[in-house]
């Protein structure tokens, strides 16, 4: 039976990364729990042994059930029925499956019916779910909406809603509108406070809305008449009592990611509940939510590029050609040794990602609980700030590298890769959305910009560049240590062009900024590989010498492309560009 | 009030995945090199007794299974999924059993669990494929027997019926018997639900004290508080027996030999995709009443 646990050495090695021990630490906050619940851990070993156990479940079930659903959903779909969502049969055998297992709320407190884990298996979770099926990674992935009625509903609300996601209610964050995509700050649908049934009433469209059938949902509304900018928009959870309140007007017809069903929502008397303050729905509880997103796009994009290297290594091993399998040619061998690099160097980055959002997560958690001392103050500060930095940069890369490893994974198949029998074909449809869903690349870069120029990058960099790496991978660092002199250069010329141009100065950096942003990211992800394959070489893990190389070798050129561009480039030639 | 339920499991070697080094050179199977897994078809009959469990408040699910101590990881297995607890029949006296000594081990041991409304397993072990031992296991009891069940449809605790369907050669019989009972569940019945979590990660202490003994728990205190992780390890002196009916001594199954079968193709002929050519292959695997 396959099991996407099991079989994945990288998910183990990532399991077993040295910050881990303290992530679960703070985690367990001294493994109290264990008075309370028979199944939580007695101390740290017992944690990760839990850790591995609950993986192996869900790595069972993807392998299996979801997996061997994943073509028929592809093909059925869900449909739209008396304003209701009917998901795929498959679908539904997923969710029910994943509940009876007990998996939701993996990262919930178990006084809300969690397990208490870390992101970082969460994370995991959503990479194997989306090895199987990307399309129902979404489905698996939102009960991320339960982390932010956590991090910012009253305890009320959360006693109420909490629990539920252990027992499989599914949810939903309805954010996009027909004119508020990534401009969220316009969004319409209108809430009012109704003093005759003492709650909010939400009215209005929203689109584009992932599984917006859901019994749980997240509301991005203006609550605040006469406004026109996010400083009117408030966050509300509704629960769906399907009473036609909230009618499914129609299902998107999609591209790829069948499963997971996009839909058009009317709202109509909606009753709901404001999350936390009034205004601050976009400002501070959208965007907590969004770079939770993020990360689970990550997830899922590394996910797709998993089962791609997989396709393609399987496909090439068997197809023969004159006279020999595919796999025994140079040009088919670059195809698949790039494709497993930039797994490899996603992966890296996405977990590496995970920890900070861990440490961010676990600091902010005590200091809501009034637990922060002084001393862990400045810890707090920088983890905050390394998950934000990373996250942008996790999603960019991975989701554009599961694209190019979908699009070269159906070039090993050949004329074979375009016809609907081959898994490729799905692979190649499904990663197209996720460089575009829960902000494009280039809001990404947006976000990811400013810790360029501020330095964040370069400050991490430097972190790695002072770890000790094993002396068969020193030629490694060096063209490394050279990449980021590079990257240094490119930045310093940008910024002295900024300042010779008052006008166009910030224009030229935005023209610039995915240049520098994927700069910064393919250096980040070298260093992390060498690290890797260093930690690895001592414990006898998985081979990333190889991925290394590879990736370095492609990581190197681009970053001497960028610098070409970016040395040729002034704020005079914005004009080219209008 | 609830049913008391037994259900009936072995630990095998996985004959699914064989390799090449599955048999060894004298021809006996070689169990290092294949890994124990819990028998498919007994895991379809645990999922039924589970889901009477989920319907019948009280209902309990105990799983008994032979072997070594190894084996109480069948046990354990049940109980990530929902059973109850459970115990292993464990000691030399039962090694080398043919299906006769197995079924009166067990028959014997099942008593232990008091009145039993209902003792289900797999249609057979995908070791031995021999389908005898739940049968068996009904004769020595003096129980009715349905076999090749593929659902229980219905249940009437007061009338202490079951319907149930079941599988045969060329349809679906539709059965009711009174319990006690003793049902064979076929492969083609639901399969099992997954592990489930937290009780994966609270039974993943328990135990039978032979295993404690090998290696002690890392959390002894654990061990002691909790009842329910307390396996049972039932050894001959715990089961009223006939030793001479046990084992070796009590298979009138003698193997003889075993031999290594591997299929050659002795000739092969090449068809292209035509229509001319699946048609002449129709016609010969009809003419051979391959098909047809």
């Amino acid at each position: 039976m396959a099991n996407y646990y099991s079989d994945n050495e990288s998910l183990k090695f990532q399991l077993s990364h040295p910050l881990m021990d303290r992530i679960i630490e703070m985690k367990e906050e001294g493994f109290t729990d264990k008075d309370k619940y028979d199944f939580a851990p007695q101390d740290l070993a017992d944690a990760k042994d839990n850790y591995e156990r609950v993986l192996d479940i869900v790595g069972e079930i993807a392998g299996t059930v979801i997996e061997e659903n994943s073509e028929g959903v592809d093909k059925e779909g869900p449909h739209c029925e008396n304003n209701r969502v009917a998901y795929a049969s498959g679908t539904q055998q997923n969710q029910d499956v994943l509940t009876q297992a007990g998996v939701y709320g993996i990262a919930l407190p178990r006084q809300y019916g969690g397990l208490n884990f870390a992101m970082t298996p969460y994370v995991m979770s959503g990479e194997m779910v989306s090895r199987a099926d990307a399309g129902f990674a979404n489905i698996w992935g939102l009960q991320d909406c339960a982390e932010t009625i956590y991090e910012f509903a009253s305890e009320e609300q959360k006693a109420k809603y909490l629990p539920l996601i252990n027992k499989g209610y599914t949810c939903s964050m309805d954010l996009t509108e027909p004119d508020a995509g990534s401009d969220l700050q316009s969004v319409q649908l209108k809430a009012t406070y109704s003093e005759e049934q003492g709650c909010w009433l939400l009215n209005g469209v929203k689109r584009f809305i992932t599984n917006g059938d859901a019994q749980i949902k997240l509301v991005l509304a203006r609550s605040e008449e006469g406004t026109t900018d996010a400083r009117g928009l408030s966050y509300f959870i509704c629960e769906n009592h399907f009473d036609n309140a909230i009618k499914v007007r129609r299902i998107e017809d999609k591209l790829g990611i069948h499963g997971s069903p996009t839909t058009e929502l009317v709202f109509t008397n909606a009753k709901a509940e404001l999350v936390g303050e009034r205004k601050l729905g976009l400002i501070k509880y959208v965007m907590s939510l969004m770079n939770g997103a993020r990360l689970g796009v990550g997830a899922q994009s590394v996910g797709l590029s998993e089962s791609a290297w997989r396709e393609a290594v399987a496909y090439a091993a068997d197809r023969r050609q004159f006279g020999k399998s595919i796999d025994q040619m140079p040009a088919v061998q670059e195809m698949i040794a790039l494709i497993k690099a930039r797994l490899d160097a996603s992966r890296a980055l996405l977990y590496e990602t995970a920890r900070f959002v861990d440490f961010a997560k676990l600091y902010e958690d005590r200091q809501r609980k009034g637990l922060l001392t002084k001393e862990e103050r400045p810890e707090a500060k920088k983890y905050q700030k390394l998950a934000d930095a990373f996250t942008p940069e996790c999603k960019l890369f991975a989701s554009e590298y599961a694209n190019q490893n979908a699009y070269d994974c159906l070039q090993v198949h050949g004329g074979s890769g375009y016809m609907r029998d081959y898994k490729c074909e799905r692979l190649y449809r499904d990663a197209r959305i996720m460089n575009v869903y829960e902000g494009t690349s280039q809001l990404q870069v947006v976000a990811a910009i400013r810790h360029v120029t501020t330095g964040t990058y370069l400050a991490r960099i430097q972190e790695y560049q002072a770890e000790t790496v094993d002396a068969s991978l020193l030629p490694l660092k060096e063209r490394l240590d050279k990449m980021v002199v590079a990257f240094q250069e490119a930045v310093a010329h940008v910024e002295a062009e900024k300042a010779n141009d008052e006008v166009n100065g910030q224009a030229y950096i935005d023209l610039c900024a995915r240049k520098l942003v994927e700069m910064a990211g393919l250096c980040i992800m070298g260093y992390l590989l060498v690290l890797d394959a260093t930690r690895s070489i001592r414990i006898s893990g998985p081979d990333f010498t190889k991925s290394a190389n590879v990736f370095i070798n492609h990581a190197e050129a681009e970053v001497a492309k960028h610098t070409a561009w970016v040395k040729a480039s002034s704020a005079q030639m914005l004009q080219f560009y209008k | 009030m609830g049913l008391k339920i037994v259900v009936l499991a072995k630990q095998v070697p996985d004959t699914r995945n064989v390799g090449k080094d599955a048999m060894k050179e004298d021809g006996t199977v070689n169990r290092a090199a294949l890994p124990a897994i819990y028998n498919p078809e007994d895991l379809n009959a645990l999922e039924q007794a589970l889901r009477l469990k989920d319907l019948i408040p009280g209902t309990t699910v105990n799983v008994l299974t032979m072997g070594p101590a190894r084996a109480a990881e069948i046990v354990r297995e049940s109980m990530y999924r929902g059973a109850d607890g459970g115990a292993i029949l464990s000691g030399r006296e039962f090694a080398g059993a043919d299906t006769l000594a197995t079924s009166y081990a067990i028959s014997c041991a099942i008593k232990k669990f008091g009145d039993v409304d209902m003792i289900v397993c797999g249609r057979q072990a995908i070791d031995g494929d021999t389908a005898q031992v739940g049968p068996q296991v009904a004769e020595k009891l003096s129980l009715p027997q349905l076999t090749y069940v593929e659902e229980i449809v219905k249940l009437d605790e007061g009338a202490k019926k079951v319907v149930v369907k079941r599988r045969v050669e060329k349809g679906v019989e539709v059965l009711e018997c009174p319990f006690p009972v003793v049902i064979t569940v076929n492969g083609s019945a639901a399969p099992c639900r997954s592990r489930e979590a937290k009780r994966v990660m609270r039974f993943k202490r328990a135990a039978v004290p032979s295993e404690l003994a090998a290696m002690p728990s890392a959390y002894p205190e654990v061990y002691q508080k909790d009842s329910a992780l307390k396996i049972g390890e039932w050894s001959v002196s715990d089961i009223d027996t006939d030793i001479n009916s046990l084992g070796l001594k009590g298979s009138p199954t003698k193997v003889k030999s075993i031999q290594a079968v591997s299929f050659q193709a002795k000739e092969s002929k090449r068809m292209t995709d035509s229509d001319e050519d699946i048609d002449t292959l129709m016609k010969e695997l009809i003419a051979d009443n391959i098909l047809g």
